[in-house]
């Protein structure tokens, strides 16, 4: 019978639906990109803008390629960190609520990086270069923390994981308080201004270290798209599929752990990003891993480049910072997940 | 949907196993030969599941070792055991919308790599899987929206996918009707006659003496006996293991055993009359 056949092809992930899928996102992410670098206090001729590139008399280009197209480039590499993360810790976690801001890890990627400002006072080296690792070594240790309250008897408890989560949240905001608190007044301006974050950047070395990250990371979990979908099912069905739970969970740990510090790092804490961009691309394209972890990260670089756009747009005289966009959007949907999934009966 | 049915089955030996400090299985041993058909029995927190785990590989024993295929279960690579071990868990709650084709395609993950995309063959699997079961309709709807019984029947549909020599099921039937019920044992023997050798947890003691080939009683985490249906469920085994009074007949259609339950003004009056007849010391 035909019919049923065409109804098999539709009910999975095939290679020609991932190809069409990823293909279509990909232009997707060029048009959001274009659009958002289009729009700025000066309008720009994008046409002669490209054209000019690398004239340094054509002041389009300058524009576009010196303050837009780096930031654009850096919300891309971001949105797109904050979204696997999410759809990778929701999988591990069996929990649509999961995220790397809730689960507390943003908080000791933060903690990290506010440390090693408040360190490395005074270090030969520039602090730019020591907080990433900061930030990745904070998260690292967050995750640790959390991952470790969270599981009884090498079992993960998903209800106690996020409560940890929150706990060590709460934890690493007054860490945060009380180094600020014993720091100089010139170390304090320093932190606050690290700790708001911002995609603005002109830096194309940053943006590429960040992608180099993003796709390190995405690469390294990507390899266990399968794995993770088994372990959605729980630990003990995984296991009896052959994954080897433990090892996965570890990589995937380490990765995000690398992927928030990296993005807290160049940006700041941006939270609910994880927690939208997975959730809208899974209701989209279904639940398969292969195609939502690729998937999220090119959704999560379009919401965080518009984000960003709409934060520097609104006011003519300074910027909102992204997170405030980010979670002004992100805080409902968070409240209306909770409550559905209640309702739902699931906890 | 191809099998390999010589030299396959499983076997314990002197296993025990505790979650804590106590062990809540212990010393047990028994052997299911290839194409058996076996079931597990006991009363509630007697070590059925934890027994099923224990042969999938998910707990491994403190002591004793489980075998599978003539393997040692604790030495074979994850990926291999889940080829030849196969798992109905007792629930299973899903977290996120999976269509039923992808649920059963899950069961291919022990036979692809990484990313690998599913090929005509794993398809071919899947479909089967989905016929024997009686599923193939549900084939694109969202697993969170079956009812209890349907799903018991995808999650049975992906462990045939695995293509598994055992299956091992944790009352498999608890959410069925009495129709799925006998349909899902029938189709259960129907693979066992093609090589599969099976393990299945019952609370269904008649269901049991129906389609078993033999019967392992546990209590308290232990085996209290095991044999053919008709010497392991007999009156006196099962008051004492059960602790309560059960009405023991004979099926005149199957010729298998029945075993009824009674109610407490019914009980009463057996109960003193087992005590009657125990030996006065014992009292
Ligand atoms: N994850 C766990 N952690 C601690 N103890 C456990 C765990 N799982 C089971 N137990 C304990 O081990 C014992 C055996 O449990 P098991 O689930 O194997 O029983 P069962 O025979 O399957 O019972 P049921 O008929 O209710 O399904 C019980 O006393 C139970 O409380
Ligand atoms: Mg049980």
């Amino acid at each position: 019978m035909p019919s049923r056949a065409i109804a098999f092809e539709a009910a999975h992930l095939t290679r020609r639906r991932f190809r069409a899928v990823i293909a279509a996102l990909v232009l997707g992410v060029v048009a959001v990109a274009l659009l958002c670098v289009a729009v700025g206090p000066v309008r720009i001729d994008l046409a002669a803008a490209l054209f000019g590139f690398g004239d340094a008399s054509a002041i389009d280009s300058v524009i576009l390629f010196r303050t837009r197209l780096p930031r654009v480039l850096l919300a891309n590499c971001v949105g797109a960190a904050l979204a696997m993360t999410g759809a990778v810790l929701q999988a591990l976690l069996r929990n649509p609520l999961a995220e790397p801001h809730i689960l507390g890890v943003s908080g000791g990627a933060a903690f990290g990086g506010v440390l090693t400002l408040f360190l490395a006072a005074g270090a030969p080296v520039p602090s730019y270069l020591l907080t990433p690792f900061g930030a990745f070594a904070g998260a690292l240790a967050a995750m640790l923390v959390v991952y470790r309250l969270g599981t009884v008897n090498g079992r993960l408890q998903p209800y106690t994981f996020l409560l940890a989560g929150v706990v060590c949240n709460a934890f690493t905001g007054a860490l945060i308080m009380a180094v600020n608190a014993v720091a100089d007044l010139f170390q304090t301006h320093g932190i606050l201004f690290w700790l708001m974050g911002s995609l603005a950047t002109t830096s194309y070395p940053l943006v590429l270290a960040s992608a180099f990250f993003v796709a390190l990371g995405g690469v390294l979990v990507a390899r266990h798209a399968r794995a993770l979908n088994a372990l959605t099912l729980g630990e003990d069905n995984a296991t009896q599929l052959g994954v080897d739970v433990s090892a996965v969970r570890r990589l995937c740990f380490v990765v995000c752990s690398l992927l928030v510090g990296a993005s807290v790092a160049v940006s700041g804490m941006i939270g609910f990003v994880g927690l939208i961009v997975p959730h809208v691309t899974r209701l989209l394209l279904g639940s398969d891993h292969r195609l939502l972890l690729p998937a999220s990260a090119l959704v999560g670089g379009m919401f965080l480049s518009v984000a960003d756009t709409v934060a520097r747009s609104l006011s003519s005289t300074s910027e909102l910072p992204v997170g405030v966009i980010t979670a002004l959007t992100g805080g409902p949907f968070f409240v209306y997940l909770l409550r559905r999934q209640s309702s739902r009966g699931l906890w | 949907m191809k099998r390999a049915g010589q030299g396959v089955g499983v076997e314990l030996r002197d296993v025990t196993f505790g979650y804590r400090r106590e062990p809540v299985v212990r010393d047990v041993g028994f052997a299911v030969p290839p194409g058996g058909f076996v079931g597990v029995i006991g009363p509630n927190g007697s070590g059925k599941s934890t027994l099923i785990k224990l042969m999938s590989g998910v707990i491994r024993p403190w002591r004793g070792e489980v075998r599978v295929a003539g393997d040692d279960a604790a030495r074979l690579p994850r990926a291999e055991l889940a080829r030849r071990v196969a798992v109905v868990p007792q629930e299973t709650d899903l977290p996120f919308p999976y269509t039923v084709l992808e649920m059963v395609l899950f069961g291919r993950t022990p036979h692809l790599s990484g990313f690998a995309f599913e090929g005509d063959s794993d398809l071919a699997v899947a479909r089967a899987a989905l016929e024997r079961t009686g599923t193939l309709d549900l084939a694109e709807r969202a697993v969170t929206e079956l009812s209890g019984g349907e799903r018991q029947r995808v999650v049975l549909a992906r462990a045939l996918a695995q293509e598994p020599r055992v299956l091992l099921l944790d009352e498999p039937s608890a959410f069925l009707d009495i129709r799925h019920e006998v349909e899902m044992y029938d189709l259960l023997r129907e693979l066992q006659r093609e090589g599969l050798t099976v393990v299945s947890v019952l609370h269904d003691l008649n269901l049991a003496a129906l389609y078993c080939d033999s019967i392992v009683l546990l209590a308290e985490g232990r085996v209290f006996c095991e044999g053919t249906p008709a010497e392991v469920m007999t009156y006196a085994n099962l008051t004492e293991v059960y602790q309560t009074e059960v009405y023991v007949t004979m099926n005149e259609i199957t010729d298998t055993m029945n075993i009824l339950p009674l109610d407490a003004a019914h009980r009463e009056p057996l109960s003193r009359a087992r005590e009657a007849r125990r030996p006065p010391r014992e009292r």
